[in-house]
């Protein structure tokens, strides 16, 4: 049998089944690669004793109709546990222990999967390297000194690593997709109300989305049927008729009309970017799927509508990090002092970067100037999808637009760390099902993904193309385990 | 336009983040590039464009008027910076 | 102008100003649960006790809305006469408050549930309509406790989430006593409906008071100051009178009146400024991600409609026109639910050879005295509505007089005892019996034959002294009216 941490959560859960491997052998098989992969700093909080207590539980009376049988995965930290600490990559919440649990990770554990750690991550998932973390910078398995990307990076590092079979993170502005793209993965941002936000840390409420993040867009697909429930604890969470994406995927994409939008194609954009993106186009193509060329025409403005929407929803979201009721308190002279202090000591820079962002275009006299416009222009980018969705069944574009950089390259120059997010905000503006999938390198042998976006809903044509496409592009991860002594 | 000191001392009062005069000329430097950035939205005519409330297109749900939360009061105060076990407990208020 | 002098004005040598007063009440919505939580709202718990992860605000924990509350809101709405926007739109209002715990509070600002209404105030000098500009559902904040400690603040968040109606008025108030009718009359309503029970002890109902004056006669609003969270009617018109003078004072010296918000200090009866200018409010209002749009279709407001019990005002109507009330004993039997509800209990225990005009005076004299003077609500009165009927008929029958009502009445209250097994008891039946009473006067007046005779000679005062004896005589049972005919024959 090939070393467990290889095999993707298809085969383990098809061993552990057949009772080929039990859940401790798995359990342990990727503690103890956890335990040599410190280097990468994926870990906020470790469940490594608890883990294998609950693999040898599920061990002596296995449920083996469940979907995720004695899996063990880590989660990003920006999910609540019950009982384990929950910190958002934040000192804020450095002691923060929750007394329940979000319904995304519910939604797992009641598959019987088995908690391995809480992953690292951007502070409030605010960034785009994984570098805003107070628990540091994520190393990326691909390459010393690479950023995994962000804000999922520990979890994009964890799957690519193979420090857990898939994971869960949450994408705001792409932070599922480009971490994904950055490690050579497959990251999902589903519709917008597909997953509960109940029990995660809110960043912006209004674009947040949890989503899967795995070796292959099978595994992927499976774990959003798991992770996919209408929530009644939150009014935002939608009742609609959820496939069981991993039965029903399929790689016969025939006749399925895939647009390509020419605002995608940027200046400045490397060839690399450019080739990959015709490499993806003639893959469809070989799949029988039909291209069409498309216009979404207010793509350019979707960046700056997105750092005034997403700032001014956090501004307000962390309001409640005040130092009253939990997390961290620096001492302060009376209430407001203690406020102040509590929130400049607490928060990193990118963060409080944001919250002055967003209470700046919140603010009397600006509202209108900057919120109100940023939202009409959502509505613009709205309409452009839905235009452009007569007439094709999803759109192909580039993840990101470049591959992954160097930590440190663009920490000082928050605009151009921005921009990498230039492709995958759109479709969280629009609130559109997104899937990163590895399509190919960069003359560095970094990996670059191809993004599919789909209608609402339409998760399981997402899939699909990415299957089709993934079988095409047979993409093999270059991960020489550097880190490992 | 610009975001002068003034006004980072306005909004870092109005968020409740202190803020001394280094980290004020840096987050000014900062926040000038990014609404620098954000000014593009201004080429845009968006005048008979409704915004976008939410990109969800179905109505709120309503839940029954029912108790269902019991008294969590040890785990409410459980995470408290400085706690008495019946209030949560901060550094007196001047009004 | 003037059209009588029952109109409020501050006076100043040569100038009269006029008060203009505009309320925002703040009524917290009848419901078990909390307006986006599922905690109790129950008052007087422990501390902390009925606080969920979401009043709190735990990381992660989102709002879900309570539909009952927005039935509430939609039924005051319905009894204040207002448009009902069927479209509307939760903001969160953002500010850092110790018993603030989310950093904003949710509420509704650009769009409220409800819109323009009116409610109708009776006056001494006749009716006045009060103008209703919005109604809103909102949060209530937590309680900031400030002397159980030197060195800090204890903060309790049972309150926090409870369901608020903010019932905001149009400038259209003069005068003090017109905000006393107005808040009763929206109490009354509310109670009525069974939305807000109007408890102003447990701080069910309070108001922000907005107050400017302008000369007598001007048609432009002065610069007004608003004085939060009064929570007495008292301390409303307290506050009124002083802020009023205040202000008057400041424009007569030629000073500026500030816009601010004040606070009433109910110790030393005085209004002062809350909060410095500097820290002037943003409150960077913005439509809450976490909550779509409310949205109520025309069938679930009809269907509210239909579920609207008589309000005061039609009640007050027909109480006219069917009991033929004066408009003064309607107004006082209407006033409240509970006294209509005991009001017509009597009505309808009475049967059908009821006297409601004695019933009436009962009410509003002895009973009302009765609960007054022990502090009481109508709805504890030691008296039922049935053995109330019981007594009255009592009395329109003639079994016993007035006088001897009292006396079995202070025997109800010690006890809510039939009246009718009282009088039986006490032997406290009138004495209706002709010949009887003509014996016993007969006696009487033998007994006092000078006095007859002094009488018959044109000292009619002397009437008198014979009905007292006859009274006397018969330990007060004697029906007067019998006596009274028999002495008139006799003497």
């Amino acid at each position: 049998m090939t070393d467990i941490t290889k095999q993707s959560l298809s085969e383990l859960v098809k061993n552990i089944k057949n009772k080929k491997l039990s859940s401790k052998e798995v359990t342990k098989a990727y503690i103890d690669r956890s335990e040599k992969s410190k280097e990468l700093n994926t870990y906020i909080t470790e469940n490594y004793s608890s883990a294998l207590e609950m693999a040898e539980k599920f061990d002596q009376k296995p449920n083996l109709d469940l979907k995720l049988p004695g899996i063990p995965m880590a989660v990003k930290d920006l999910f609540c546990t019950n009982n384990i600490r929950t910190t958002a990559g934040s000192k804020i919440l450095n002691n923060f222990i929750p007394t329940y649990e979000s319904t995304v990770t519910q939604n797992i554990w009641n598959e019987g999967a088995i908690l391995l750690g809480k992953l690292n991550c951007d502070e409030f998932a605010m960034g785009s390297s994984n570098e805003t973390s107070f628990f540091g910078n994520v190393q990326n398995p691909i390459d010393k000194n690479l950023v995994p990307g962000g804000s999922s990076g520990g979890s994009a590092a964890a799957v690519a690593g193979q420090l857990t079979p898939i994971t869960i993170g949450t994408d705001t502005g792409g932070s599922i997709r480009q971490p994904a793209s950055f490690t050579g993965t497959v990251g999902l941002k589903p519709t917008y109300g597909s997953c509960s936000r109940y029990g995660i840390v809110a960043f912006a409420s209004s674009l947040d989305q949890a989503g899967p993040m795995a070796q292959s867009v099978r595994d992927c697909a499976l774990l959003q049927e798991v992770i996919s429930s209408y929530d009644p604890k939150d009014s935002t969470s939608i009742d609609f008729k959820r496939n069981e994406y991993s039965k029903e995927l399929t790689n016969n994409i025939k006749g399925k009309k895939i647009g390509i939008p020419k605002e995608y194609r940027i200046d400045g954009m490397p060839k690399e970017i450019e080739d990959l993106w015709q490499k993806g186009i003639q893959y469809v193509k070989d799949c029988g799927a039909e291209i069409v060329d498309i216009s979404l025409p207010h793509t350019s403005y979707a960046l700056p509508a997105y750092y005034i929407v997403a700032p001014a929803e956090a501004s307000s979201n962390l309001a409640r990090y005040d130092g009253v009721k939990y997390g961290f308190r620096a001492k302060g002279e009376n209430l407001i002092d203690m406020y102040e202090k509590t929130r400049s000591e607490g928060f990193g820079t990118e963060v409080q970067r944001r919250i002055m962002i967003g209470t700046y275009v919140l603010s009397s006299g600006y509202y209108d100037a900057y919120y109100l416009k940023a939202q009409k222009v959502r509505k613009l980018i709205k309409n452009d999808f839905d235009e452009a969705y007569k007439k094709v069944d999803a759109i192909l574009t580039p993840s990101t637009p470049s591959s992954a950089f160097k930590i440190g390259e663009k920490t000082d120059d928050p605009v151009s760390m921005y921009l990498n997010d230039i492709f995958t905000v759109p479709v969280n503006l629009a609130g559109l099902p997104g899937i990163s999938i590895p399509a190919g390198h960069d003359t560095n042998g970094y990996p670059l993904g191809l993004q599919i976006i789909g209608k609402a809903f339409d998760e399981q044509n997402v899939l699909n193309i990415a299957y089709a496409i993934e079988e095409k592009i047979n993409f093999k991860n270059k991960i020489t385990d550097w880190w490992i002594k | 336009m610009s975001i002068d000191l003034k006004t980072i001392k306005h909004i870092s009062k109005l968020s409740r983040i202190s803020v001394d005069e280094e980290k004020a000329d840096k987050l000014a430097g900062d926040l000038n590039s990014i609404f620098n950035f954000i000014e593009k939205l201004n080429q845009l005519k968006t005048d008979n464009i409704e915004p976008l409330t939410s990109v969800v297109e179905t109505t709120l749900k309503l839940r029954t008027d029912e108790v269902k939360s019991k008294d969590l009061r040890e785990q409410v105060i459980k995470n408290s910076p400085q706690d008495n076990e019946d209030y949560f407990v901060v550094p007196k208020v001047i009004e | 102008m003037s059209k009588n002098n029952s109109e409020y004005l501050i006076n100043r040598k040569d100038n009269q100003y006029e008060v203009v007063i505009g309320l925002e009440v703040h009524a917290q919505v009848l419901s078990e649960s909390k307006l986006f939580s599922t905690s109790s709202t129950k008052f007087g718990a422990e501390p902390n006790t009925q606080v969920s992860l979401v009043d709190a605000a735990f990381p992660g924990m989102l709002p879900v809305i309570n539909e009952f509350c927005v039935k509430q809101a939609i039924k005051t709405g319905i009894g204040l006469n207002a448009k009902i926007n069927k479209r509307s739109v939760f903001d969160r209002k953002n500010y850092f408050y110790a018993d603030l715990p989310q950093g904003y509070q949710i509420s509704q600002f650009k769009d409220p549930i409800v819109g323009e209404g009116k409610v109708i105030l009776d006056m001494p000098n006749g009716q006045k309509e009060v103008g209703i500009e919005r109604l809103h559902l909102e949060q209530d904040a937590g309680k900031s406790i400030h002397d159980l400690d030197p060195q800090n603040t204890f903060v309790d968040l049972n309150r926090s989430g409870v369901a608020l109606m903010e019932i905001v008025s149009k400038p259209d108030l003069r005068s003090p006593d017109e905000v006393n009718s107005y808040i009763k009359k929206l109490r009354s309503i509310m109670r009525y409906l069974g939305t807000c029970d109007g408890n102003m002890q447990e701080g069910s109902l309070r108001a922000d008071v907005n107050v400017s004056v302008r000369p007598k006669g001007s048609k432009e609003f002065g610069t007004r100051c608003e004085i939060k969270n009064v929570n007495s009617i008292k301390f409303m018109q307290m506050a009124i009178e002083y802020e009023a003078n205040r202000q008057v004072d400041l424009i007569e010296e030629g000073k500026i009146i500030d816009q601010e918000t004040r606070l009433f200090d109910t110790k030393k009866n005085e209004t002062r400024s809350m909060r410095s200018k500097e820290d002037a409010h943003d409150y960077r209002y913005f439509p809450d991600p976490d909550l779509l749009p409310l949205e109520v279709s025309e069938k679930f407001i009809e269907e509210l409609k239909n579920d609207i019990p008589e309000l005061p005002d039609d009640k007050k109507k027909r109480f006219i026109d069917e009991f033929k009330l004066s408009s003064y004993e309607a107004n006082i039997l209407v006033s409240d639910i509970d006294i209509a509800k005991y009001f017509e209990e009597v009505v309808a225990k009475m049967g059908k050879n009821k006297d409601i005009k004695l019933a009436v005076n009962w009410i509003t004299g002895e009973l009302f005295a009765v609960l007054n003077s022990k502090n009481l609500e109508i709805s504890q009165s030691p008296v039922s509505a049935k053995n109330f009927a019981i007594l009255i008929n009592l009395i329109k029958n003639g079994t016993i007089s007035g006088k001897i009502a009292k006396t079995v009445f202070e025997l109800m209250i010690k006890g809510d005892k039939d009246p009718q097994k009282i009088v039986e008891e006490k032997g406290l039946k009138q004495q209706s019996d002709p010949k009887a009473l003509e014996a016993l006067i007969d006696k009487i007046i033998n007994d006092n034959r000078e006095k007859a005779v002094e009488y018959k000679q044109g000292k009619e005062k002397l009437f008198g002294f014979f009905v007292g004896q006859a009274m006397k005589a018969s330990g007060g049972k004697a029906n007067p009216q019998l006596i009274n005919e028999i002495l008139k024959k006799k003497l």
